[in-house]
């Protein structure tokens, strides 16, 4: 078990008068084996700070540190360190190789292991990873475009999988579903959370799944954290402003929207 | 559903007219090029003083040359030179190009810039001047006009190289590779180069066929294959030289050299279309027969409804030209100021058929209903100009994106008042002063700027509001909106269902609102519909959500997570045919697991 620690990240992207500060200022524990959600609208920085713990982009300044050992930067430490920090991405369809199989896909996973694998074990491996995923290990031979949109997904889950994580990003990860997958691929990621002890970062905009899905819970808005605590007190009683603006957008099954609040112009 | 990408799918593409010429013709180039020396060469070589000079006749189809040699059979012969040389050539360009390009994606940025303003310089340059210059380094020879193609192809593909590979460095599956710690240089062999290799392919063949004439050109012009060896540049050369006298033996080259160029192409057309396959995306389909329907001439009541469905269906052809019907026969009544939503998974239809009522579809699909009419307009029919004019002023139409669905190069202004300038010849100062009113009341202040500004000036949200401004510059009578807050965020969605609401207030018109989101559905609208694979399956009440019958309605309902939903179990699953069941089991797929999953998007 361990502990994922964001202190005072910030990440700037461009040069100069067009730099544009995407994360400012993040601070942010995941207690080992829980779920954080982080919530917030597109451009408030969640997917950046998800590209920085796995090393896509390099932090301007703050540390990223998993269970005290700092994972940003070149160093061979850091970069060991950060193999067992994983993502899986938003849109299934560009997440796998087109061209390459999926057992071949997942066989990659196990590089960051940082093991030898000889190919009978790297087959078994795969195997076992297809069968927590519940998908045909039969099937390791085939391309991307046999699977659905619902099974890719759990095929990248895998692929994070063979890495053997300690800490998992779950970026979006139902967005470019069908509801009705949507449940199959939750599910999973709790089953494999409880089973494997892992600790993760769910990063999604919507709240019901955040609550669903996690025990505490950060706002972003603007690259910062507005408002974080247990979800069910974020949720139900918000203190922030945007906050309640985010729940009270939200669609509720069932019950007809009013229109009577006040409304910003544009 | 996708091919299955265990059978070739250039395979497949062979069977097709296309694939049967390719494959055909490039057996016969390779046949010809291989017997030729030994079946035509005597001929090709015996000279014979008596018949030196002739026209074309039966026994010399192209005639003969000077030293009464047959041109026929020397066009023959020269096939493997000319064919060989071209291969070669192009083999030079592509591996020169792709190495050249590789290699630049990976290095340090300083250098990698140097490196690609090094290609774009040398692609300015005229392939024909880079040959020449060539040509006087290695000697005007056969492999010297070789080289020197060669050489002149590198910067196209090195260019191509860069590019295609800049832009695969940024997919998530590259990503995730470096994620996994697999370092750069294994990257660009084992994910960047096998995705690159279909636009290579087709790229090299169309660059084949360019090479083949610029042999031709250099041996025409003396710098290519020199005597006594000849491929088709010099023998066009020679037959120009007396076009008056045998016309046949220049142009039995030109023959052959257009027949191989074809070849080349179809070969990269053929790799195009299997890779796209591969790859899941469409190819071009073929037109299907259109299928007729049936007119329909009823008396409009005097309470009319807006749009009156009865048994639509609409068919596409798929890859094969067979029409597949993907809607499958629904009904639907929306009356004056109803709002009705459609929801429904990717490829249940729910689009299709707006655009259906909406005359939107194009030519490829199959529409046919015993009634599909908005306020008495039958929509299978060709429509009038009056008709048209009604159309436009009084259905509205908002998309997914409207950054697609607003013309980039046009002021919002401009696409405002296109309608209203059309269908009811407002003059440019009235149009105005109705496009104003019509931002003001989708709550876009600053309106007056605002039309001054082109879309990607506004925000997501902002364009959304506009594209429903626009509706509203007719008299709108039904909106038709397709997903339209699917790419917003929650607060900006609310923003824009807020000014549809407005919308419908003020002018009474219906709205057929379709999502995906059957919490957003419900709370809008006042009638759901619920489809699936191509069927409505359930119609009832918004307010009566609960009530729910069809299994599939109820599953919807179940499987999205609300605030209230109970961490401790898991989510209900929507399983095989679309029943519910509790997520206790694990789902476990067999061989089968194509059928066990039929309810997963399959992305349309």
């Amino acid at each position: 078990m361990s502990g994922l620690e964001f202190s005072d990240l910030t990440v700037r992207y461009g040069h100069g008068a067009s730099a544009h500060t995407a994360v400012d200022g993040f601070q942010l524990t995941v207690r080992p084996g829980t779920s954080h959600g982080l919530v917030g609208e597109s451009g408030s920085g969640k997917s950046t700070v998800a590209a920085a713990a796995v090393g896509l982009v390099l932090p301007s300044a703050g540390s990223i540190t998993l269970d005290g050992a700092d994972i940003v930067g070149r160093s061979a430490a850091a970069r060991r360190a950060r193999r067992r920090v994983q993502l899986v991405f938003q849109d299934p369809y560009s997440a796998l190789d087109p061209r390459m199989p999926i057992g071949s896909s997942i066989a990659e996973g196990t590089r960051a292991t940082q093991r030898k694998w000889s190919r009978p074990e790297q087959r078994d491996r795969v195997a076992e990873l297809l069968e927590r995923v519940h998908i045909d290990p039969e099937r390791a031979g085939e391309l991307p475009s046999a699977f659905s949109g619902g099974q890719r997904q759990r095929i990248t889950i895998a692929r994070a999988l063979a890495a053997e994580p300690s800490v998992l990003i779950a970026d979006e990860i139902t967005s470019a579903l069908d509801v009705s997958v949507q449940g199959v691929v939750l599910n999973l990621l709790r089953e494999l959370q409880r089973e494997l002890e892992l600790t993760v970062l769910f990063i999604s905009h919507n709240l019901a799944v955040v609550n669903y899905m996690c025990d505490s819970v950060s706002v972003m808005q603007g690259g910062k954290v507005v408002e974080a605590g247990p979800t069910s007190t974020v949720l139900a009683a918000p203190e922030d402003a945007y906050t309640r603006e985010l729940l009270a957008s939200v669609p509720v099954m069932g019950r007809r929207m009013t229109w009577d609040d006040e409304q910003p112009g544009a | 559903m996708s091919p299955r990408p265990t059978a070739s799918p250039l395979l497949d593409r062979l069977r097709t007219p296309r694939g049967v010429t390719g494959a055909v013709g490039a057996l016969a180039i390779i046949v010809v090029a291989v017997i030729a020396p030994t079946v035509w060469g005597s001929a090709a070589d015996t000279t014979s003083v008596a018949d030196r000079l002739t026209g074309a006749s039966l026994a010399h189809p192209f005639g003969t040359d000077e030293l009464g040699r047959d041109v026929f059979a020397r066009v023959m012969v020269a096939t493997r030179v000319s064919v060989l040389l071209t291969l070669g050539a192009t083999a030079i360009s592509v591996i020169g190009g792709v190495l050249l390009g590789a290699v630049a994606t990976v290095l340090p940025r300083p250098i990698r810039r140097l490196v690609t303003a090094l290609i774009d310089i040398l692609l300015s340059f005229p392939w024909l001047l880079m040959a020449l210059f060539f040509s006087v380094i290695w000697g005007a020879s056969a492999t010297g006009a070789m080289l020197a193609v060669g050489f002149a192809g590198v910067p196209t593909f090195a260019r191509l190289t860069y590019t295609l590979a800049s832009s695969l460095v940024g997919r998530d599956y590259v990503k995730a590779a470096r994620i996994a710690g697999v370092g750069q240089v294994e990257v660009l062999v084992k994910h960047v180069l096998p995705n690159m290799l279909p636009p290579m392919l087709v790229n090299a063949a169309v660059s084949a066929s360019g090479t083949l004439l610029a042999f031709a050109g250099l041996s025409f012009l003396g710098l290519g294959v020199q005597a006594p060896e000849y491929d088709w540049g010099r023998l066009l050369g020679l037959g120009i030289a007396r076009i008056y006298g045998n016309p046949m033996a220049a142009i039995g080259p030109g023959i052959a050299l257009v027949v191989c160029g074809v070849i080349f192409t179809q070969l990269g057309e053929l790799w195009n279309e299997s890779s796209k396959r591969l790859l899941g995306l469409p190819a071009p389909v073929r037109r299907g027969p259109g299928v007729s329907v049936q007119p329909l001439a009823e008396p409009t009541a005097p309470e009319e409804p807006v749009v009156q469905v009865r048994d639509l269906r609409v068919a596409f052809p798929d890859r094969n030209g067979d029409l597949v019907e993907r809607v499958h026969g629904i009904s639907l009544t929306i009356m004056p100021g109803e709002v009705v939503g459609v929801v429904g998974e990717s490829g249940s239809g729910k689009s299709v058929s707006a655009m259906a009522i909406a005359a939107l579809l194009g030519p490829d699909s199959a529409v046919t209903a015993s009634e599909l009419s908005f306020r008495g307009i039958d929509m299978t029919a060709p429509l009038t100009n009056a008709e048209r004019s009604r159309l436009g002023l009084e259905l509205a139409m908002v998309f997914q994106d409207p950054l697609t669905s607003l013309n980039p190069s046009l002021s919002i202004g401009k696409q405002l008042r296109e309608t209203v300038e059309v269908h009811e010849g407002l003059s440019k100062a009235a149009s105005t002063k109705r496009a104003e009113e019509a931002l003001e009341s989708v709550r876009i202040p600053l309106a007056a700027k605002r039309l001054r500004q082109y879309p990607h000036e506004l925000s997501g949200g902002m364009r959304q509001r506009a594209m429903i401004g626009m509706g509203l510059m007719g008299r709108p009578k039904l909106l038709i909106a397709d997903e339209p807050t699917t790419a917003l965020d929650v607060t900006v969605q609310r923003q824009v269902l807020r000014v549809l609401h407005e919308a419908q207030l003020r002018t009474g018109a219906a709205i057929l609102l379709i999502s995906h989101d059957i919490a957003l559905v419900s709370g809008f609208c006042d009638r759901i519909l619920v489809m699936k694979d191509g069927r409505i399956v359930e119609s009832l009440d918004a307010d009566r959500l609960h009530e729910a019958r069809h299994p599939y309605t109820q599953g919807l309902i179940a499987c999205v997570p609300d605030m209230t939903s109970d961490r401790t179990m898991p989510l209900p699953v929507i399983g095989a045919l679309g029943a519910l069941r509790q997520g206790q089991e694990p789902l476990v797929e067999g061989p089968d697991g194509e059928r066990l999953t039929t309810t997963e998007g399959q992305r349309a």
